[in-house]
């Protein structure tokens, strides 16, 4: 007998709740996935022929660790006309492979042991993961719908504790499609100002705000020593695959940061800055494009969705649509295994992204008008032939059990 | 113009690649299938939308005959018209399926489609360049098409994404 050579905290993380419907959908064939959390778009020509270019001039050798400069400065004058923010280029800014990495390093960068991070849910499912690997506690704020699931100034006061050090912000947020306006944003500032709390802020769908203008935690007044802002290219310029994102944070968090990309990561690859870089320079005409049709899908499924009896709070930003699934008798996860087998469509159970989005489902509208269409048509079959019949729940949950998935599912909201 | 129809022309405009069922837009603008209807035959009726276009790759079919030729056309405008009049006698034709006024070393680029390369030829011989006020012809056959309209030919979009992503 050897002895186990594995980490037990990270061996001890439950899997994503979304790992096992991943390889559920995988295995069929026909399915319309309403499951996918990135753009349908192939990213703008223009951006690849930039890489492509950049390989065939050479560009392959590490780039500085902080990323190249001319990037460092176009993101820098990017968040000066955006939000009026002023950071350092040579100090104050990282290019990371993927918003991932930048929320991974801001972590660690900051939490000691028993450090607290407050993670408003239902939200992205690698935040309370990565904070427990970075050695922090986690609290979780339920949001609700009749906040539109928005974090409320109340909320955030009641959670805090002499411990909390960390906010985490994602808006828009993935999976509930909630944007959070100046105003209210301002009335969590006051406190994360009184409470001496540092705000880590995910702002990866910022572009993708089809309603009001977004607004930058960073941006707010005395926020910008408190926050590290966190973006990327994946969602407004569809370039999930490259992996580039960046962070602008503090001098001092900054350096912090920049130490164990640097000893970690060493630098983004080369030809997913160079692409990055097109993008910043002339990519603002074909992601107007992108929101656009986001934005045209994005009514047709809210409304779809509202009238085929999965009634659907307007999402602001993202491309998600979070419905209610209760005029069903399912939970989240029986619903989704359920929608796979019967209809072969597939969404991902709200429970994936915390306790508090159980009862939910998130339906990415990131697919053609034709998809969303046949998906609410076979979703309209479903509800119908699901709703209003008591005495049906035992039936369901063996069902759910024979496909593989746990009725009460588990996910890393549950840890 | 309000709002609702100019946002139904650019759905319609931004989506050609595409059929929208008038369902789909009627549950897109929260409005009925009934007021959906009104809306594009207004939108016909104001000539606004001017027709339907089907995009057909006819390579794949048997059906594949047709020519395909561009002509260069010079032309003598003409007091108070300039080129109005000699453009909208060309676009009389049936042959004739596009016809732009150009700048550069021609005036009129016209589209036309034969059943045969004789035939089109004749065509230009006969009707085109022998119109008063035309100067010159130079004829172009176009040999394959590769995009058109926006859309790339035999470019099947693949679906890369993974089923499920967080």
């Amino acid at each position: 007998m050897s002895r186990s050579f594995v980490n037990k905290t990270i061996a001890g993380l439950p899997p994503s709740g979304i790992r096992k419907f991943f390889d559920l959908a995988s295995s069929m064939q026909g399915v319309i996935s309403l499951g996918v959390g990135e753009p349908d778009f192939v990213t703008p020509w223009h951006i690849r022929e930039a890489c492509v270019y950049s390989l065939e001039k050479g560009y392959t050798s590490y780039t500085p660790n902080s990323g190249l400069k001319e990037l460092r400065e176009i993101l820098v004058a990017y968040l000066r006309d955006k939000y009026q923010l002023n950071y350092d280029s040579s100090r104050e800014i990282i290019v990371t492979v993927g918003a991932s990495e930048a929320i991974d390093i801001a972590l660690r960068a900051v939490l000691n042991p028993g450090d607290e991070v407050i993670i408003p849910e239902p939200c992205f499912v690698s935040y309370k993961p990565c904070a427990l690997m970075a050695g922090g506690t986690v609290k979780v704020i339920n949001t609700k719908e009749a906040d539109q699931f928005k974090l409320t100034a109340a909320a955030l006061k009641k959670a805090i504790a002499p411990q909390t050090k960390v906010l985490l912000l994602s808006y828009p947020n993935n999976p509930t499609g909630a944007v959070m306006t100046g105003k209210e944003l301002l009335a969590i500032a006051e406190i994360v100002e009184e409470k001496d709390l540092l705000v880590i802020t995910d702002e990866i769908y910022s572009e993708l705000t089809y309603e009001g203008e977004f607004v930058s935690f960073a941006s707010l007044p005395g926020m910008k020593k408190r926050t590290i802002l966190i973006n990327g290219f994946s969602k407004a310029f569809a370039m999930t695959g490259w992996r580039i994102g960046f962070t602008a944070a503090p001098e001092e968090i900054a350096g912090v940061m920049a130490k164990i990309h640097q000893y970690a990561i060493m630098c983004a690859p080369v030809m997913a800055q160079m692409a990055a870089l097109e993008a910043l320079k002339n990519g603002a005409a074909e992601m107007e494009r992108m929101v656009e049709q986001y934005d045209q899908r994005r009514h047709l499924i809210v409304n779809g969705l509202n009238r085929i009896g999965l009634p659907c709070f307007k999402p602001e930003g993202a491309f998600y649509a979070f419905p209610s699934i209760r005029a069903t008798s399912f939970n989240s996860q029986e619903f989704c295994a359920k929608l796979l087998q019967e209809e072969k469509v597939a969404v991902v159970p709200g429970d994936a992204f915390g306790a508090c989005g159980e009862g939910y489902i998130r339906c990415s509208y990131a697919a053609s008008i034709g998809d969303i269409n046949e998906a609410l048509n076979r979703m309209e079959r479903f509800v119908r032939r699901h709703t209003g019949r008591a005495g049906r729940r035992i039936i369901d949950s063996a069902a759910s059990d024979a496909a593989g998935i746990p009725a009460g599912g588990s996910s890393i909201s549950r840890a | 113009m309000e709002g609702i129809k100019l946002r139904l022309l650019q759905v319609l405009d931004q989506n050609q690649h595409q059929r929208i069922e008038t369902k789909t837009l009627a549950t897109m603008f929260n409005i009925s299938v009934a007021e959906v209807e009104k809306l594009i035959r207004e939108l016909e009726e104001e000539k606004i939308i001017l027709g339907y276009v089907t995009l057909i790759d006819w390579e794949k079919t048997d059906n594949n005959n047709n020519i395909t030729a561009i002509i260069d056309v010079k032309v003598t405008p003409q007091r108070e018209v300039g080129f109005d009049t000699v453009a909208k006698r060309i676009c009389r034709f049936p042959e004739v399926k596009n016809v732009y006024l150009m700048s550069g070393s021609y005036d009129l680029s016209v589209v036309i489609e034969g059943s045969s390369m004789k035939k089109v030829a004749f065509f230009v011989a006969e009707k085109l360049a022998s119109l008063e006020n035309v100067q010159s012809t130079v004829t172009h056959f176009l040999l394959k098409k590769y995009k058109k309209d926006g859309i790339i030919f035999g470019d099947e979009k693949k679906e890369h994404r993974l089923v499920v992503s967080p």
